[in-house]
């Protein structure tokens, strides 16, 4: 079987023109106890909420994926968009590149997957869609709207 | 009925390109089975005992003429010639070779038809009332908010993985033809005190290993912010589901950890932030789709008058039709139960056939029933003499409806990769038990329902007599439960006793069947003795 | 004895293994014995068959394999209620070897 990883495919993926953040993240424990760091890390499960609070000091947040089953990050992007977050959303972990067009779609603008994807299928996943049937946190019009004007 | 539109046709035209790509990667080798299943089963494709096994959606179980000659075409060209309708309203294919699943998901395409969402952790299939549009007891037709709610959780970004599949059912009517409280969110239409639409809603039921039937947590939901609520529910369970136990993932687990109260406090507190995203579709959206499903153009004046000179049609008109709104029309079910047949098979020939009276008899309009049968809803009275003689010659003319031969069974061993016990045989023993039309006749409305495996495809919590079958020590076993229902009471089969073999439960089933019998009071429905005498009325007569 | 079995990727029929290759044919299945968890390894790599895996088989007085549990003899036959779609539809004994 072929190995992505063997190929040198880029390990991330970013949608950002905004200079990376340079400071590795912490957890969200550490990042709500010392009060100084600007990348948080939200590990699945983890209640995103008591990060609103806090929104306007980060720089990146990355919501992990432990398998790609679990899709409690999907929500957890969604959620901190909507909160008005507008720094880097990566998603790291296991993820799929076939789920990445709705992970955009959610509020992610990176992602670092554990096995790196292949460009093109990274390309076509995302070019794939010319509609949507509802909103998220994209400016995407859902097919309900187009219909009527 | 619904029709697509250009937007509705592309997204169908590029999910079947989207999975032409991802099986080409799959036979490449570029994805492992862990990768592509996901992926497939996203699609409907199962790979089961003998093959992979296709469930197209039939959203809401209604199509036309053209989309049941299509299933017909399917089956000739992709599978063995047949096909097997599902206790969710759908159709499942059983000798599917994936190399060839692009190209029949292309078909389905071209009459409007897909398998998305029809398995996996995702939204499946809306089901409905089988007589929406034709039943005199609906408040309104509840299909315009199935394709709304069918557009609206197809491809939700927020829940490309939830933690388990979510079923959703939408009935109009005080009766309950859908099972309502055995799915994980459930509307009913109603109207207020001042004669606004809304819903009634229940969430939390389902089937399974851990039966529950579903609580009702709003009395009113305006139609309006239908959208808004939905995913304020698929919120809070996204985020708060176990992650940890596949079978402890269902959202009627975490309603029931949570309490139906805490549940419902957290929906009504997602809900509110949802509503303050003003996403929810406009009216004009919803009257659009309603406006697909206006009533045909019944004729008037027509009598409703039906000769039944001929005995073996009185029969079938007797059991089979059913009081439809327009006078002169009746609502005429098609029993796939044939006797020793198998529950819910049906021949690409037979479809034809069935095909071809829907365009001529019943407006183009068919409905599959979550029962495993067919339905033409729109039949003159004046034309069922020439729809029965069709059916008929087409082996399809049983008239067993709700009777004691009509058996709901999943696949079972026979077919299905989860399975423990077969559940075919097991109903087909027991229609040839009962064969005799008189006797069935005489038991009256009895639904008996067959699951292979505790995942309950074939309804046995819901059962007024269930079948479980269990693995016992390496060979098949039988539970008997008693007392469900999935109709507007909802009740939940309790276990008799120790189980038995694949004629031992034969026999069960008959002790029961004599014991109400025997001790039914006039006008009594096997479930109404059961719910009269309980289980202590019926356990010394099954176990001696 | 143990033999092995899956699911051919590309037509999703079941297939044994019959020491060189897959077969659609029980009868041609081999004791895999210790090879086993190479062998299912090398298989799985090979991306020929789904999800290949070890069952318990037992040998017939005649010398043929028998899967020891039925769910595995329903696979290598078909459907006993559709005797007309298993490998031996002309077969009145078929339906005996798997109950």
């Amino acid at each position: 079987m072929a190995e992505p990883g063997n190929q040198a495919f880029p390990t991330s993926l970013r949608f950002r023109d905004d200079a990376a953040a340079d400071e590795p993240s912490v957890s969200l424990d550490a990042f709500l106890d010392q009060g100084e760091a600007d990348s948080v890390r939200i590990e699945a499960g983890e209640d995103v909420t008591v990060l609103f609070p806090h929104l306007d000091r980060v720089r990146l947040i990355e919501v992990d994926f432990p398998r790609f089953r679990d899709g409690r990050g999907f929500s957890t992007a969604r959620m901190l968009r909507e909160a008005g977050y507008t720094g880097e959303l990566k998603a790291t972990g296991d993820v799929l590149v076939d789920l990445i067009f709705f992970m955009r779609r959610c509020g992610f603008d990176s992602f670092a997957p554990d096995k790196p994807f292949d460009p093109a299928d990274a390309e076509a996943a995302l070019s794939r869609w010319d509609h949507v049937y509802v909103p998220a946190a994209d400016d995407r019009v859902p097919i309900w709207k187009l219909r009527h004007g | 009925m619904y029709r697509y539109d250009k937007y509705d046709q592309a997204m169908v035209d590029t999910r079947v390109e989207e999975f032409r790509d991802q099986v080409r990667r799959r036979l490449e080798g570029k994805l492992d089975d862990d990768q592509f299943k996901p992926l497939r089963l996203k699609n409907g494709l199962y790979l089961q005992l003998h093959a992979y096994m296709l469930r197209v959606a039939i959203p809401y179980g209604t199509l036309n003429s053209a989309q049941m000659r299509a299933l017909g075409a399917i089956a000739r060209k992709y599978d063995r010639g047949y096909g097997h309708f599902t206790t969710r309203q759908n159709i499942q294919y059983n000798w599917i070779k994936l190399a060839e699943a692009p190209d029949l998901f292309a078909d389905l395409a071209k009459v409007e038809m897909h398998a998305i969402q029809t398995s996996g952790e995702s939204i499946r299939n809306i089901s409905s009332d089988q007589y929406a549009g034709a039943a005199a007891d609906e408040l309104i037709d509840p299909r315009p908010w199935c394709e709304m709610l069918r557009q609206m959780t197809t491809f939700m970004p927020e829940f490309s993985y939830l933690p388990r599949k979510f079923k959703i059912a939408v009935i109009a009517s005080a009766e309950d033809r859908a099972a309502l409280r055995w799915h994980d969110f459930a509307l009913r239409i109603v109207q207020n005190a001042s004669g606004e639409i809304g819903f009634e809603v229940y969430a939390g039921g389902g089937m399974g290993r851990t039966p529950f039937i579903a609580y009702r947590i709003r009395e009113f939901l305006p139609t309006s912010q239908l959208f808004s609520y939905l995913q304020a529910v698929l919120r809070v369970w996204n985020r708060h589901a176990r992650r940890d136990n596949i079978h402890k993932q269902r959202m009627k687990i975490l309603v029931h950890d949570l309490g139906q109260e805490e549940f419902t406090r957290q929906v009504e507190e997602a809900f509110e932030h949802f509503l303050s995203l003003a996403e929810d579709f406009p009216q004009a959206e919803y009257d659009r789709i309603a406006a697909y499903f206006a009533p045909p153009p019944f004729e008037q004046g027509l009598s409703d008058e039906i000769d039944l000179s001929d005995p073996a049609f009185a029969a079938w008109v007797d059991r089979q039709v059913i009081a439809h709104k327009a006078p002169g029309y009746a609502i005429a079910n098609i029993s796939l139960k044939p006797v020793g047949g198998i529950p819910g098979d049906i021949s690409a020939d037979q479809m034809d056939v069935v095909a071809d009276l829907a365009e001529r008899y019943s407006f183009d309009e068919l409905r599959a029933t979550h029962a495993q049968n067919l339905v033409l809803p729109h039949v003159r009275k004046a034309d069922l003499h020439a729809v029965w003689q069709a059916l008929v010659e087409a082996g399809l003319a049983d008239a067993n409806l709700d009777l004691v031969s009509d058996i709901i069974a999943c696949p079972g061993l026979d077919y299905c990769s989860l399975a423990n016990a077969r559940s075919i045989p097991v109903a087909q023993k027991i229609a040839e038990r009962f064969a005799d039309p008189a006797r069935q006749a005489d038991v009256g409305e009895l639904k008996i329902k067959i699951s292979g495996c505790i995942n309950a495809c074939g309804h046995h919590h819901a059962g007024n007599i269930g079948i479980l079958g269990v693995d016992r020590k390496g060979s098949e076993s039988y539970q008997l439960l008693l007392g469900g229902s999935g109709d507007e009471v909802t009740t939940q089969a309790k276990i008799a006793g120790p189980g038995f073999d694949e004629d031992g439960i034969v026999d069960a089933v008959e002790r029961a069947v004599e014991q109400y019998r025997t001790i039914r009071e006039p006008g009594e429905r096997f479930i109404d003795t059961y719910r009269r005498v309980g289980m202590d009325g019926f356990k010394e007569a099954i176990y001696g | 004895m143990r033999i092995l079995t899956g699911n051919d990727l590309k037509t999703g029929a079941v297939t044994w293994w019959t020491g060189y290759d897959w077969s659609i044919h029980v009868e041609d299945a081999v004791d895999a014995g210790d090879q086993a968890d190479a062998i299912l390894a090398r298989e799985a790599a090979a991306c020929r068959v789904n999800n290949p895996y070890a069952i318990d088989g037992e040998k017939a007085p005649d010398g043929s394999v028998r899967p020891a549990h039925i769910k595995d003899r329903i696979r290598a036959l078909g459907p006993t209620v559709r005797p007309d779609l298993t490998l031996k539809p002309a077969d009145p004994d078929a339906r005996n070897w798997v109950i």
